[in-house]
């Protein structure tokens, strides 16, 4: 008999009903809602009378459009305080736990879940944001639906879903100290393509993901929907266990014994086939910065902007050509000659203790370059309690950056803050779409070293030289 | 979601690779809470400078292409983030066929839950479409012969599984069949699930 896959196991697990065609309805564990995606879910469910089936399989949080600059009484722009106000209502109607804007826990959904312990191994989590594949950092099997299916998993706790092609990335080689799972991840990406995952759920496997800190795991998961595939995963092992060990949502005592007991049963069988299998060697690999408008725009901060007339067919040399316009790059330039005005650290591909701690060593004794903003948004409010334990807070403030409160902030700018027309930001989010940070602005994804980087020399910066300028 | 009746209207063809949603419905716009009049908003920040007057050129807005129900995309049409709202803004602008050689998957889900048909092929027949689009053809799309013709030929023959191609032609809400022809199943599962993994059902905040 074949073996099973990491997918095919947790997959099997949740079939409440089989239709025969490659297709199944599959039964959600849990839910996560924020106050964008949800107010037409409610709507749907409403206006035919249903019920939210589990309530407790739910948790939501106001994320997208909070302000993060202060935490006052009221939120200022009136469509975003609507917007939170009517999450909170909904979720009272229908007694979903809620954690509100005032509450220390709250959070960007992908960071406040992890950490409440909301997510577990060989679960199926769901939730109206495409990032939803951080979770499955955790050997869950967590993907992002859209507004209609957060109103079907509420009323009725299930979906119907194609199964996933596997595919499995085993990364591998000797990575460099200061190589991050972020560049990792640009690097992949990169080499799959923006689509070249499509219909593919990834396992992330081999020497270099099994040694990975979960937080690493979480930002590689991340971005998984960056090379098309809904779901990005890792098979639970000790590092999973141990972060998971008394977190409040976690379950405690015999419960957690048979629960453990059934993760370690989860990891993809030796035998397991996947339908694409692939290998990617980091050994060497510098930092990745990217210089278009799709997150494959990635190149290493030794490169220089591509020229299109070397892509490799009329439909990459068009898009090319737009990107490089729209992004105001020449051919040929070097990356690292390319000034910047903002930088952005956090979001939930980069918001977490870790990254802030990796910004922090760069950012420690030196000073935000002049004329660039620099803001640090931590993930959540217990990361900027940490981080401020650590004592992190005084190194940004003595660089010159702005701390601010959690939220997703400039990753998607709905909550005012915005990167204003022509301007060039480095930022640690996910995408670099055209005005994904602000109509016409400039995007270049990094990692939370490299972004720090940038802040103090003002341009696209290899953060190694900045460490051998400052030894 | 709306009733899908056979359509016959012209095409507009927007040949770029890797269109995600942001570009089809800016993040901003997501504030606002209705899923209806989204229409104006779409691909926004292409059509409509930072003072609101019309970019020329964007195929949307060229003579011929109002009133088109279809629209011939690149690859990866939809990818990125998972907002429904791209997918009603396109309904909102009244398209209701998207062929492309490829579609985000969370976007594709999307489209069949409102009644939007998203058609994958190959990247050669895609581009002969998009050609037949600029050329001023007629599209006709009907999910009862699941047939997309171009100018009375057959192009495209719509690979739809039946619950799927049923649900769209009669318009109906996905959680009203689910709780109808599977709440059984559902009940029966969850209680098995209870006693099989019990802790995903004590959850504490």
């Amino acid at each position: 008999m074949a073996g099973r896959t990491l997918y095919d196991k947790i997959w099997n697990s949740h079939v409440a009903r089989d239709y025969g065609d490659g297709s199944a309805l599959i039964y959600a564990d849990r839910h996560l809602l924020h106050e964008v995606s949800t107010p037409q879910s409610f709507l749907a469910i409403e206006v035919k009378g249903h019920a939210v089936r589990r309530p407790d399989a739910n948790l939501a949080v106001p994320d997208h459009s909070v302000p993060t600059r202060d935490r006052g009484s009221e939120i200022a722009d009136p469509q975003a305080r609507a917007q939170t106000a009517r999450l909170a209502e909904n979720v009272a109607r229908h007694a979903i736990p809620f954690i509100p804007l005032s509450d220390a826990r709250q959070g960007i959904v992908h960071v406040m879940g992890p950490e409440q312990g909301f997510t577990l191994p060989g679960m199926t989590l769901v939730c109206g944001d495409s990032h939803t594949s951080t979770h499955g950092a955790f050997g869950a099997l967590a993907f992002g639906i859209g507004a209609s299916e957060c109103g079907i998993v509420m009323a009725t706790q299930c979906l119907r879903q194609k199964k996933s092609k596997t595919m499995r990335v085993r990364i591998v080689g000797e990575r460099g100290g200061w190589l991050s799972a972020k560049d990792i991840a640009l690097a992949l990406i990169s080499e799959i393509g923006a689509n070249g995952a499509s219909g593919h759920a990834i396992e992330y496997a081999g020497p270099v993901v099994e040694a990975m800190t979960m937080a690493e795991r979480m930002t590689l998961c991340n971005m998984a929907i960056e090379t098309g595939a809904r779901v990005g995963m890792v098979a639970p092992d000790g590092t999973t266990y141990a972060y998971l060990e008394n977190r409040p949502m976690a379950p405690k005592g015999a419960m957690w014994d048979l629960a453990l007991a059934h993760w370690k049963t989860l990891a993809s069988d030796p035998e397991a086939d996947f339908d694409r299998d692939m290998e990617f060697d980091v050994t060497g690999l510098a930092p990745y910065v990217t210089w278009g408008t799709s997150p494959e725009d990635a190149l290493p901060i030794t490169a220089r902007v591509p020229d299109p007339a070397w892509a490799s067919d009329a439909s990459k040399r068009t898009r090319q050509t737009g990107a490089l316009s729209y992004m105001g790059l020449e051919p040929g330039t070097p990356l690292i000659e390319t000034p910047i005005d903002k930088v952005f650290i956090g979001s939930c591909t980069n918001g977490r203790l870790e990254d802030l701690r990796a910004a922090a060593r760069v950012l420690k004794g030196r000073k935000v370059a002049d004329g660039v903003e620099l803001i640090i948004v931590p993930g959540s409010g217990l990361v900027r309690a940490q981080a401020e334990a650590e004592k992190l807070d005084r190194i940004f403030l003595e660089a010159g950056a702005e701390w601010r409160y959690a939220g997703c902030s400039l990753c998607v700018a709905m909550n005012g803050d915005r990167v204003a027309p022509g301007e060039r930001c480095a930022s640690t989010s996910n995408r670099n779409f055209e005005g994904r940070q602000g109509p016409g602005g400039r995007t270049h994804l990094m990692s939370p070293q490299m972004a720090a980087a940038a802040a103090v020399t003002g341009r696209l910066t290899d953060v190694r030289d900045l460490q051998e300028l400052s030894s | 979601m709306m009733p899908f009746e056979k359509i016959s209207s012209r095409a507009v063809w927007l040949p770029e690779d890797n269109i995600d949603t942001d570009v089809i419905y800016p993040a901003r716009f997501l504030l606002i809470m209705d899923r209806e009049g989204l229409g104006r908003y779409l691909f926004h920040d292409r059509r409509f400078d930072a003072h609101g007057n019309p970019i020329p050129g964007f195929p949307l807005d060229a003579p011929g292409a109002e009133g088109a129900k279809v629209l011939v995309a690149g690859d990866g049409f939809g990818c990125g983030s998972s907002r429904e709202q791209a997918v009603w803004t396109l309904l909102g602008h009244g398209f209701r066929v998207i062929i492309a050689p490829g579609f985000g998957d969370i976007f594709a889900a999307n489209c069949l839950k409102n009644g939007l048909l998203p058609l994958t092929v190959s990247r050669e027949l895609a581009t002969e479409l998009g050609e037949a689009a600029a050329a001023g053809s007629v599209f006709e799309a009907d999910l009862e012969t699941m047939q997309v013709t171009v100018d009375g030929r057959e192009v495209i023959r719509i690979d739809l599984g039946e619950k799927q191609r049923q649900a769209m032609l009669n318009g109906w809400d996905e959680t009203d069949i689910l709780l109808r022809e599977d709440g059984d199943h559902i009940d029966a599962f969850e209680a098995g699930h209870r006693q099989r993994q019990p802790w995903l059902f004590h959850t504490e905040t």
